[in-house]
Order: C-alpha cells, then sequence, then structure tokens
C-alpha cells in the first residue's frame, strides 16, 4: 500500500491523528489519552494490520516527552511511525501497550529505567538495568558530577 | 498437622526451588543472570536480569560527534561489529542524501558476510560446548581464526574493526584481501560439511535439541523475535530482503526460513546461512569495482534538523538505529534497538515446562550476545 492509500486507511479509523512530515516514514501523532485503543485498532484493523513493533523508545524535548512507536505489517509491508506526547516533565505517565505486543512489555521497562515515564497497567513495572535508587540518565537534566564528563 | 511441616517447611514441596544461573554461568556467555524457579527438575519460570554490563552508550553517544559513535557501536554486538558501524553510517549517510561509492558497497557487503559467517562459527562451537561437545569448540575457532587472520591485515584490528565511517571506509583493502578471502571461501566450503558431521547428525544432540523450546509464528512475531531465531519459526524477517542495503539489492540468495520453530531448526537455519553468506561472497568478491574507498565528508558532519532510521540485519537480527537531529554535530537522542534485547525475553516463555539442562540448550540456540543486551 502506498503512504496516500494508508493515510486514507488510517484517518478513516483514527480521525483525530494528526499527520506530520516525515521523509522516510509516514508518521502521526494520536493523543495521549487514546493511545491504547488506537494502537488496537491499527493492529486489528484488517486493511492496517500493524502486527509487529519494531522500536519502542522515548524522547526527551525538556518540557515534555515524546513516545515514539515503530510499527511494520508482516502482511502488507508497511511502517509507520506512531507518536504521543507526553506533557508532565515532572511525573510522565502513559498508558501501557504491552497488551497489544508483548515486546512491548520490555521496552517499556527499559524507557522507564532510563526516562522514568511511568506506564499505567504495565504488568511488571520494574527498573531494567539501573539500581531503584538511580536517577533517570536520558533525561536532558539528568547529573552526575563523578562519572560524567561534560564538554 | 505434623504432615504439613514435613511437607511444607522440610521438603519445601510447597515453594519453588530458585537458583540462580549466573552472572558467571559459563552459558550465559557474558554477565546474565536467570533466576530459575525449579519444581524437581523441570522449569516453572525464567526471570532474566540483566545490566551488569549496562554502560550507558546512548547517553555517551549525545555527546559524541558521529566519527565518534562509530567506535561505540563495535561495543554492542561485538560479534558482529562491522554490521553495527555500516548501520550507523548508513543512517548518516541517508540523513545527509550521499551515495557511497559501489566499491564501498560492495567491500561493505562482503565484510558484513564475512562478519556473520566469523559470529556464526564463534555462535556453532559455543553452542557445542555448553552442550559437553568440546571438539566443537576447536573446529569453530581454528576456522574462524582464519577471517580474523584477513580482518587483521585489512583493518589492523581483529574483532572491534571500527573500518567504515560515514561517507566510506577507513582505508582501502589491503591487495591480498581478495586472494585470501576466495582462499578462504574454498577452504570453508570444504569445512563447513564437516559441522554437519560433527554436531547435526549427532543423536545426543538431536534428543537434546529437537521439539525443545517450540516457538511459534504468532509469538515470535508478537515478542519481536528476529535473526535466524526468528526465521526458524517461519517469521520472514530478513532485512536485506525486506529493505536491502549496501550492494544486497545486486545479490541474489535464499533467504532460510523454516516452519518448525524448536531448537534444532534455530541451529540449522545458522548453518545454513553460512553457505548463503559463502554464496554472496562468492558473486561479490570478483567484482568489486574500482575507484575511491571513501567520499570528501566534511570536517564536522552536522545532520540536518528531523528524524532518521535505519535498519540492518545482524547475526543476530534486526538492528536499528534512530537519530534524532537538532542540527548539531552530536546527536540529540540516539536509540539502538538491539535484535539481542528483544530476542532475550522469549526465554521464559520458551523454557517453562522443560528440564533445567534445556535451558543451556535454549539459550544457545537464541545465541544471546550480553552488551548488546545492556548497551
Amino acid at each position: 500500500m502506498d503512504h496516500e492509500n494508508l493515510k486514507n486507511q488510517i484517518l478513516s479509523l483514527i480521525p483525530e491523528a494528526e499527520f506530520r512530515e516525515n521523509k522516510q516514514f509516514l508518521e502521526i501523532i494520536v493523543p495521549s489519552a487514546k493511545l491504547n485503543s488506537i494502537c488496537k485498532e491499527l493492529k486489528n484493523s484488517g486493511n492496517t494490520w500493524f502486527d509487529y513493533l519494531f522500536c519502542l523508545t522515548a524522547i526527551d524535548w525538556n518540557d515534555h516527552f515524546m513516545m515514539v512507536y515503530h510499527l511494520t505489517s508482516t502482511k502488507h509491508n508497511h511502517t509507520l511511525v506512531l507518536k504521543t506526547r507526553v506533557d508532565n516533565h515532572q511525573n510522565p505517565e502513559v498508558d501501557t501497550v504491552s497488551d497489544i505486543w508483548r515486546t512491548a512489555e520490555f521496552h517499556e521497562r527499559e524507557v522507564y529505567d532510563l526516562f522514568g515515564i511511568k506506564f499505567n497497567n504495565h504488568p511488571d513495572p520494574r527498573r531494567l538495568f539501573l539500581e531503584d535508587d538511580y536517577g533517570f540518565p536520558l533525561r536532558k537534566d539528568f547529573t552526575d558530577e563523578i562519572n560524567m564528563i561534560v564538554r | 498437622m505434623a504432615d504439613e511441616i514435613v511437607k511444607n517447611i522440610i521438603l519445601g514441596e510447597d515453594d519453588d526451588y530458585v537458583i540462580n544461573m549466573g552472572p558467571q554461568h559459563p552459558s550465559t556467555h557474558g554477565v546474565l543472570r536467570f533466576e530459575v524457579s525449579l519444581k524437581g527438575e523441570t522449569i516453572e519460570k525464567v526471570v532474566p536480569h540483566c545490566g551488569y554490563i549496562h554502560r550507558g552508550i546512548e547517553k555517551m553517544c549525545e555527546r559524541d560527534t558521529y566519527p565518534q559513535i562509530i567506535h561505540l557501536t563495535d561495543r554492542m554486538d561485538y560479534l558482529s561489529a562491522h554490521i553495527n558501524n555500516e548501520a550507523v553510517c548508513l543512517c548518516v549517510e541517508n540523513a545527509l542524501e550521499v551515495e557511497v561509492p559501489d566499491r564501498v558497497k560492495y567491500i561493505r557487503t562482503i565484510l558484513d558476510e564475512l562478519n556473520r559467517i566469523a559470529s556464526h562459527q564463534l555462535w556453532w562451537c559455543a553452542m557445542g560446548m555448553d552442550m559437553g561437545a568440546l571438539t566443537t569448540f576447536f573446529y569453530g575457532l581454528r576456522d574462524r581464526e582464519k577471517i580474523l587472520d584477513i580482518f587483521e591485515e585489512s583493518f589492523g584490528s581483529r574483532l572491534l574493526h571500527s573500518f567504515n565511517t560515514p561517507g566510506g571506509l577507513m582505508n582501502d583493502i589491503h591487495p591480498d584481501f581478495q586472494k585470501k578471502t576466495k582462499e578462504f571461501i574454498q577452504y570453508f566450503r570444504k569445512k563447513l560439511p564437516e559441522y554437519d558431521q560433527l554436531l547435526s547428525g549427532n543423536v545426543i544432540f538431536q534428543a537434546r535439541t529437537k521439539d525443545i523450546g517450540v516457538l511459534s509464528l504468532e509469538d515470535a512475531i508478537q515478542y519481536g523475535i528476529t535473526g535466524p531465531s526468528g526465521r526458524a519459526s517461519g517469521f520472514a524477517c530478513d532485512i536485506r530482503k525486506i529493505q536491502p542495503y549496501s550492494a544486497y539489492p545486486k545479490v541474489s540468495f535464499k533467504e532460510i526460513v523454516y516452519t518448525e520453530g524448536d531448537t534444532f531448526h534455530r541451529y540449522k537455519a545458522r548453518i545454513d546461512e553460512m553457505y548463503e553468506s559463502m554464496n554472496i561472497i562468492e558473486q561479490l568478491i570478483d567484482n568489486i569495482p574500482e575507484g575511491d574507498h571513501a567520499l570528501k565528508m566534511k570536517a564536522v558532519i552536522k545532520l540536518p534538523v528531523g528524524e532518521y532510521y535505519q535498519r540492518a540485519e545482524t547475526a543476530r537480527g534486526e538492528l536499528g538505529v534512530y537519530i534524532v537531529s537538532d542540527g548539531n554535530k552530536t546527536p540529540y537522542r540516539i536509540k539502538f534497538r538491539s535484535p539481542n534485547f528483544s530476542n532475550l525475553f522469549i526465554i521464559n516463555k520458551l523454557a517453562t515446562g522443560f528440564k533445567i539442562a534445556d535451558l543451556v540448550a535454549i539459550s544457545g540456540s537464541l545465541d544471546l550476545v550480553i552488551p548488546d543486551i545492556d548497551r
């Protein structure tokens, strides 16, 4: 399916989706409150069928976080970048998608570990790599005077 | 009452018996700890604990320039060092919209495949050794040494090459590179059937791997299991076919896909991949075009504002490099989607219900490299 066609398909499924300029993939932004139901829709609808989540990560934009989901379909072979904005920079929270794609469970644990974003309804919300009292190192305001070399 | 005490406290029948495999266990090939809950000898649950070798590569990359990042990516999956380097280089080149010379593309592809063979050789010898067949270790390392010698001659290093750089290669290949590679292919074509004779056909090996740790196609996609492990379950996830890069569009090769998904077929997929890698090298090695080994790049590389994603197929699965640039000489955020990270967490599903000795076979067949999980 080409970009234009896929775009129409997605618009008919999710009217609130906001399309963004991206040279490589089709990219949409959705409201974080509806994230879980939108992801279910994208995965289960026969024309989109995004069944393989190959990358999940977050970006710290200083005043808000952006969750980024790279989705692809093993049947139709099209790719979509789904983004959602997490506004609260102090106590960021977003719904989990681990009930839709199991691989998200561990990627979300990594994001929690490194960014401190909490995932609602996550089955195993523990840290993955670091100690419990360590900060969240991939946040832009993280500092560690002893171990970090700042240029 | 007394019966209950004997049962619960003295025999401990109600409790799971928990043992730790690792972080120093030889079959985890690095520092990874499996917390294994047992009932008798049967596995109830496996909880992987990682982070022992977390170095914060993504954080370090945020303060490094793009040519510097190349050297850090070696240290993730150190057995696919060349492919990791290439993924970052391709991402930077695509962002700058530059086209590298054909010579670079050919050499990169040949090195990818040599790297893949070397990695699979080490996996094969280590998997045999984990399961008690020590001879495989000597066979595998003997043949791998020949590839490492080729690498050493051209790059000056054996494992962590950092031979790629945005825009091409650090140096041209050694004049003997083509001759040596052809000699190696000729040699290894004779030796690879020995691997089958030694291990694949072995009755004990087959009994320990067939129908053990079966992974279904649905689970492979759900958990994002890529590489030979995913393809053994019928998940056609070869990035070299889906999104070809470098010289892969110019070669013909077969994507190895099995449908059984057990430990034995994950093993078989890798053995077959070595044959395919040799086919790819043979198609390219005589046709390397003349020309420059690198483009002339600016001294300071700055990517335009935007987001760039590059997928590449390492020896273990799909590597993703996701760069977010704000126009500076360092990336604003870089994320490595490492294949081993996704492949690790299926282990609970695969090993549950099998014996503890099978856990060694299953984790061996997933071919985990721990520094790639922790990054």
